[in-house]
């Protein structure tokens, strides 16, 4: 102990900072920059699980889905490079699809024969001819309720084909017979509600998201959600992940995205039921969640991530993933019998939600370039001045209507799927 | 001594450029990316930011946080740095629990105070436990504003009054004691003592401690994000949500320039108001 004097200890350190970034200069590293899988369990399970057979060796590295633009900007305007792959969401990736992403026909190419779907490599497109990512895995927003919950649901109504109006009897049973609001949506700041009005409130009354923003149909569609948000509790604007006052029972019925509700089924998947959202009189509007692969463009080392895309695209893989995390394959890949009873219980759902008779796609919106965050302002604006503010529904979506016009002139997106296709900027009517 | 004229200026030059380059320069990098939009210069972004729907609302709910948060503040912090004025023993030890909150982030602050009053909270625990609640009572939502006002304000009074705590009481401390011995001969009344000896000569302080606390007052933000969520919109909160989920860096820019335009105005008006002329300072 003598012998270790302020100096020795000193240079130890300097050898012991030194040494990582020895280790990160060898040649074939690959740093794959993800949005998802964010939360540190998720991310270890990527590295330590995932990753670890992967190709090349891999350095998985997650940021927040608003630093996303501003890092890969900021590298392509330094001209210093060091994020090869990366992993987002469909409306993350779209701001960045012109400039920062590499063209990826030839990987598609290669994987043509894993069964990904057409519509959704049609969707990696971008709106353009080139394949801007490589679907990865995909989601959708389903909803759970605890058992106890049960008791109060209309009778004759069947949990896997609710309609909005018998939701909110349901909701409204509660409130009357328990004398508190059960029902949850994740209207927070962070919370996916924008989603919820996009892709099932709106087609399911409407049959449209953009060219039937202010159609006649959509101020039942707002009267609606005003009946459930009567019954729904009010702590639902501070609810960014459902899956927190789920657990807690804070909240009994709760609507969406699949990731943000497995912790609740996962410690106790003998409480929750899972069912489809419900629908409505144009059908059951459902939102699929894709995320994707991309390349940045003047990667350090593309054929490394090209090799680690086919690695993620193979069944086993994302059938691991598809265990470990709530998203599942876009690949063709059967789900087996032994997967953990919460990931059963989601993929019930989905199934459910994916093969009902009134099922009505709503794609998540295509050519919104970094517009996409106005183009969800949108709908919660209307949200808080119809239903949280009170006020007159015809008057508000005129005026919301406007600003909807404007981003879609501004992008000139065409329409896309529930919407019936335009040559030119999708209109509002 | 006129040739070492210029060494006072080449020892402030480091901190001087260093504040140049990461201050001045991303503060003129602000303002010129609030006024400018695809085309060139244009007032798109402030047209955009006064008739955004919670504009209004964020612009009431800051200045009326301030306007309540920083009097109760400046009154606890001058009886508190009076109380700690008069201890012997132990002197160091109220003040260092007086001072924690200086040590904890903004964001943990607010955690800790959602952690009481939430629904499932600590003050409803306690409310029920005494008989006077029947159940779970939400208090931080849309629908009782209110109760959520009192609960950000009490929230910012206790993270916050620290500093200027710290302040008065380092101001305190320069007062000599004779004046106040002085008067107390003359027959002052300990309230006579206070008004007209001990806040005179401590105004010097209290317009640091009223221009630090006003500024970051109209700054407020990870405290209300915590507690209020969308329920409660604060100027500094509308910057982030526009930079952040609406990716709208103008309009970002613009709430931030608004901002600074603010705390510039009420600071001058400190300036003005609570200046000292030389003679009468201690």
């Amino acid at each position: 102990m003598t012998n270790l004097t302020r100096r020795s200890l000193l240079a130890a350190g300097a050898a012991l900072a030194a040494a990582p970034t020895a280790a990160q200069a060898q040649a074939g590293d690959l740093a794959f920059l993800s949005t998802q899988l964010r939360p540190v369990e998720e991310a270890t399970k990527m590295r330590e699980i995932i990753l670890r057979s992967a190709p090349v060796r891999t350095t998985y590295v997650t940021d927040e889905p608003q630093n996303l633009t501003t890092r890969m900007r900021a590298e392509a305007q330094a001209g210093r490079r060091t994020v090869s792959l990366v992993g987002a969401l469909h409306g993350e990736l779209q701001p960045l699809a012109a400039e920062y992403l590499d063209p990826l026909d030839d990987v598609a190419a290669t994987l043509a024969d894993r069964g990904i779907p057409q519509n959704l490599l049609t969707l990696g497109k971008f709106g353009t001819a080139q394949q801007r990512y490589i679907p990865w895995m995909q989601a959708t927003y389903i909803m759970a309720a605890h058992r106890r919950a049960l008791e109060f649901l209309p009778a004759g109504a069947d949990i896997n084909a609710l309609s909005y109006e018998q939701l909110n009897a349901w909701a409204g049973a509660i409130r009357q017979r328990t004398n508190q609001r059960r029902l949850g949506f994740p209207a927070g700041p962070r919370g996916l509600m924008a989603r919820f009005f996009q892709g099932y409130l709106y087609p399911s009354f409407t049959g449209g998201v953009v060219r039937s923003f202010r159609a006649p149909e959509a101020v039942g569609a707002w009267e609606a959600m005003k009946a459930m948000w009567a019954n729904a509790s009010p702590a639902s604007t501070t609810y960014n992940f459902m899956q927190e006052p789920l657990a807690a029972g804070e909240v009994w019925i709760a609507f969406d995205h699949v990731a943000r509700l497995l912790d609740a089924l996962r410690g106790a998947p003998n409480d929750f039921v899972t069912f489809p959202a419900p629908a409505g009189p144009m059908g059951r509007g459902y939102m699929p969640v894709i995320a994707g692969l991309g390349i940045a463009r003047g990667a350090p080392n593309r054929a490394g991530a090209v090799s680690v895309i086919e690695y993620l695209s193979r069944p086993a893989t994302q059938l691991r993933l598809a265990a470990e995390t709530g998203f599942f394959p876009v690949v063709r890949a059967e789900l087996p019998a032994d997967l953990p009873p919460a990931v059963r219980l989601a993929a019930n759902a989905i199934a459910a939600t994916q093969n009902a008779r009134d099922a009505r796609v709503s794609l998540l919106p295509v050519g919104l370039g970094d517009k996409g965050g106005e183009f969800n302002k949108v709908y919660m604006d209307t949200f808080q001045r119809i239903v949280l503010r009170n006020e007159n529904i015809r008057t508000v979506l005129d005026a919301e209507a406007n600003a909807l016009r404007t981003v879609m002139n501004a992008t000139g997106a065409p329409c896309w799927s529930p919407d019936a296709p335009s040559d030119g900027a999708c209109p509002v009517a | 001594m006129t040739q070492k004229a210029w060494i006072p200026y080449v020892l402030v030059a480091p901190a001087v450029i260093f504040l140049g380059v990461l201050f001045i320069l991303p503060l003129v990098q602000t303002l010129a990316m609030s006024v400018s939009d695809e085309n060139g210069l244009s007032l798109a972004n402030y047209t955009r930011m006064l008739g955004d729907l919670n504009f209004a609302d964020a612009l009431r709910n800051t200045f009326l946080l301030t306007l309540v948060a920083v009097p109760a503040q400046i009154v606890l912090a001058l009886v508190m740095a009076t109380m700690i004025a008069k201890i012997g023993r132990g002197r160091d030890l109220v003040l260092w629990v007086w001072v924690i909150p200086l040590a904890i982030s903004d964001l943990a602050a607010g955690l800790a105070w959602l952690s009481i009053l939430q629904s499932n909270g600590y003050l409803n625990s306690a409310l029920h436990g005494l008989g006077l609640l029947d159940g779970p009572t939400p208090w931080l939502t849309q629908e009782t504003p209110l109760a959520l006002f009192v609960g950000i304000a009490l929230a910012e009074i206790w993270r916050a009054t620290a500093i200027v705590l710290v302040i008065l009481v380092a101001g305190m401390q320069l007062i000599p004691k004779e004046y106040a011995e002085a008067a107390e001969v003359f027959g002052a009344s300990p309230w006579q003592r206070f008004t007209r000896v001990t806040l005179p000569l401590l105004k010097p302080s209290i317009q640091s401690a009223l221009i630090l606390r006003t500024v970051l007052a109209f700054e407020v933000f990870a405290v209300v994000y915590a507690l209020g969520g969308r329920n409660f919109p604060v100027l500094v909160g509308e910057a982030y949500v526009w930079q952040g989920e609406n990716q709208n860096t103008g309009v970002a820019a613009a709430y931030a320039a608004l901002i600074m335009l603010i705390s510039m105005i009420a600071t001058a008006v400190y300036i003005r108001v609570l200046r000292t002329p030389r003679e009468q300072m201690a």
